[in-house]
């Protein structure tokens, strides 16, 4: 139908570009992960596996990677508790609200993510809006010091800016589930409750699961709200990665705990997509 | 047609049938916005009978449905099962089950789970909803099948699961919202036999909805032909077709002639034709159907109208033939004859005066 030329110049961008700017780094990463940097700071491209043996041994490297996972799976399930009902209201009885509602639960993603998590610190700070408030109203005495600088926080601003990221595909999964479905289930003497559990959930799982997979990958990579707003309690892996690949200057070591990272996150994607396979029925 | 006059007909066939009332609408009228569906709808569907709502596509036929089913909210009227107000519970508290359109199977359960629903919904014991749905499946042929989900079989046995599902429920009035518009023409056949034989079998009220005259014809015991939001006649298949009531009806199901004429001091003229009939004076129309009309025989039938024509157009179909005679004036009558034995050019035509029926105007609604 087409072309030789023609499907060679489709294709080419394209494939040039993911080659150059992912395949390539990521290649060089993981050969940067089993080189080693010597006393005088240079990097010594000898093989050897002692950049994985350290992120074993070293307890700081795998506690963190063990709390960022723990940080980003809460998150994930707060993002759910609060993006499905969310979406499940607009799907099914926001009636002609719906697109108004949908866009404004788009419109935080345009707001840069700098100015949210910033506007978490004013109202999680010790001087900052809530702690007035607490003690305006004679709540607390002296302001929560766990509000700021904590797990907590970080927990707090990734599920605010990852919510929409779950929302969306299971509002789309929603969206999808024919409506005589529903009727049908009514029909058939279910409850609204019965059809939900019975109708709705399962055909919106594969939104589930893939609104859950973008929350928990998303917020197990960020560096910045831990950055920000976590203190020393609430550092995550990505901020020693900057620190090796930075101040530390130890980029092997960077990129081994970067592709162990990388594994991590490939392997719960194809998991995923099993999962959204196995519950999709079209 | 007036509140008086749809009276009579119900009860009519409401005797015709011989059973008791079943499920009453009673003045129900739905608008949606300024846009109105129905107007004062008034049915009556007996214990164990098959009714045909029968219209084109617009005519509110699935609004009703929908209405009796519980899915839509009527705007005026009343909707009762016994004496029992139906209009006021929410569907899932309806004793009434519904075949969709496209079937409207669980994609994620298997066969048997979907026919299960029902009963697993009312919390029935296993023991009985195992043997319940086994014994559906096999009523519809599909026992082979119990495993499969419904993505892996045909749009035929899509639509007996479909049945089996809404009928394992026993429910008192099964409601079908043209279920077999999706099939092709020889299934479609075939499952208008089936459908027929199973509602004798189970005994239960089948409410189905259709464009297809030929189909409401095959199946029903009474149709509700329903125009524009109105009903314009209920009536047993062969009352409807001989007898209907109204000009679109005649129309609607079958072929027809309309004869304009003007009634007289007894006696009736349509451009050429008379004949006498006890009529008011005025005009009137007629209905006068193909195969009642005859290629005349030498020798004339005493009290038969006759007029010559020109054949315009011929069609062989098979059994019959249909012939356009333009009778002058104007007027082209279509005849339906047993064959006309080849090419014809003059005829001379007669039919029975007791065959031209007189019916009423259909004015154009909005």
């Amino acid at each position: 139908m087409f072309s030789r030329a023609y499907k060679a110049a489709v294709t080419l961008p394209p494939l040039l570009w993911v080659t150059v700017f992912l395949l390539a780094p990521y290649l060089l990463m993981f050969c940067y992960s089993f080189w080693s940097v010597s006393a005088s700071q240079t990097i010594v491209h000898s093989w050897n596996l002692a950049n994985y043996g350290q992120l074993l041994r070293v307890d700081v490297y795998w506690q963190t990677l063990l709390r960022s996972m723990w940080i980003a799976a809460r998150v994930t399930v707060f993002s759910l508790v609060l993006g499905y009902p969310l979406a499940y209201f607009l799907s099914f009885y926001a009636g002609r609200k719906k697109d108004l509602l949908y866009q404004l639960v788009i419109i935080p993603l345009w707001v840069s993510y700098l100015v949210r998590a910033y506007a978490w610190k004013t109202i999680l700070g010790s001087d900052g809006v809530l702690n007035t408030l607490l003690q305006y109203v004679h709540l607390t005495k002296h302001p929560l010091e766990f509000l700021l600088y904590s797990p907590f926080a970080v927990v707090l601003t990734l599920t605010h800016i990852y919510t929409p990221f779950a929302f969306l595909p299971i509002y789309a999964a929603l969206e999808h589930i024919p409506r005589n479905l529903v009727e049908a289930s009514h029909d058939l003497g279910a409850t609204p409750g019965q059809t939900f559990w019975k109708v709705i959930l399962p055909l919106s799982i594969p939104g589930v699961v893939a609104g859950a997979t973008f929350a928990f990958v998303l917020s197990l990579g960020d560096f910045l709200a831990p950055l920000l707003l976590g203190g020393p309690s609430g550092i995550m892996i990505s901020n020693i990665v900057v620190s090796l690949f930075g101040a530390a200057y130890n980029w092997p070591l960077g990129a081994a705990i970067s592709f162990c990272m990388l594994l991590l996150v490939v392997t719960l994607l194809v998991l995923s997509e099993r999962l959204e396979k196995k519950w999709s029925f079209s | 047609m007036t509140t008086s006059e749809i009276a009579i007909t119900r009860t009519s066939a409401a005797d015709a049938v011989g059973l008791s009332s079943l499920l009453g609408i009673r003045n129900v009228a739905k608008q949606f916005g300024k846009n109105v569906v129905l107007r004062d709808i008034s049915l009556d569907v007996a214990e164990g009978e098959f009714l045909t709502i029968l219209g084109e596509s617009g005519s509110g036929k699935t609004t009703l449905l929908r209405i009796i089913a519980g899915f839509e909210t009527a705007s005026a009227g009343e909707v009762w099962m016994g004496e029992e107000r139906l209009d006021r519970q929410p569907p899932y508290r309806r004793r009434v089950n519904t075949v969709f359109q496209h079937y409207a199977l669980f994609p994620h359960l298997t066969v048997e789970q979907n026919v299960a629903y029902g009963l697993r919904v009312a919390k029935r014991p296993e023991a009985e909803i195992a043997s319940r749905v086994s014994e559906a499946l096999e009523k519809v042929k599909m026992s082979a099948h119990a495993k499969s989900k419904p993505s892996k079989i045909s749009g035929g046995q899509q639509q007996r699961i479909a049945l089996a599902r809404a009928l394992v429920n026993r429910p008192r009035l099964l409601l079908l919202d043209e279920p077999l518009s999706a099939l092709d023409a020889n299934l479609r056949r075939q499952m208008q036999v089936e459908l027929k034989s199973l509602q004798r079998e189970v005994g239960i009220s089948f409410i189905f909805v259709t464009h297809d005259q030929e189909e409401a014809m095959v199946m029903s015991d009474r149709i509700a032909l329903l125009r524009s939001g109105e009903l314009e006649q209920v009536a047993t298949p062969r009352e409807i077709y001989g007898r209907p009531a109204t000009a679109y009806a005649a129309q609607f199901i079958g072929h027809t002639n309309l004869l304009k004429g003007e009634a007289r001091a007894g006696v009736v003229r349509c451009g050429l034709l008379t004949w006498a009939a006890a009529l008011p004076d005025g005009p009137a129309l007629f209905s006068l159907r193909p195969e009642n009309i005859r290629l005349a025989p030498e020798d004339s039938t005493a009290g038969r109208v006759r007029v010559r024509g020109k054949v315009r157009h011929q069609a062989f179909h098979g059994a019959t033939e249909l012939i356009r005679v333009e009778c002058g004036d104007g007027m082209v009558l279509v005849v339906r004859t047993p064959g006309s034995g080849g090419a014809v050019s003059d005829v001379e035509l007669e039919f029975s005066p007791a065959d031209a029926v007189l019916v009423r105007e259909s004015p154009e609604r909005i």
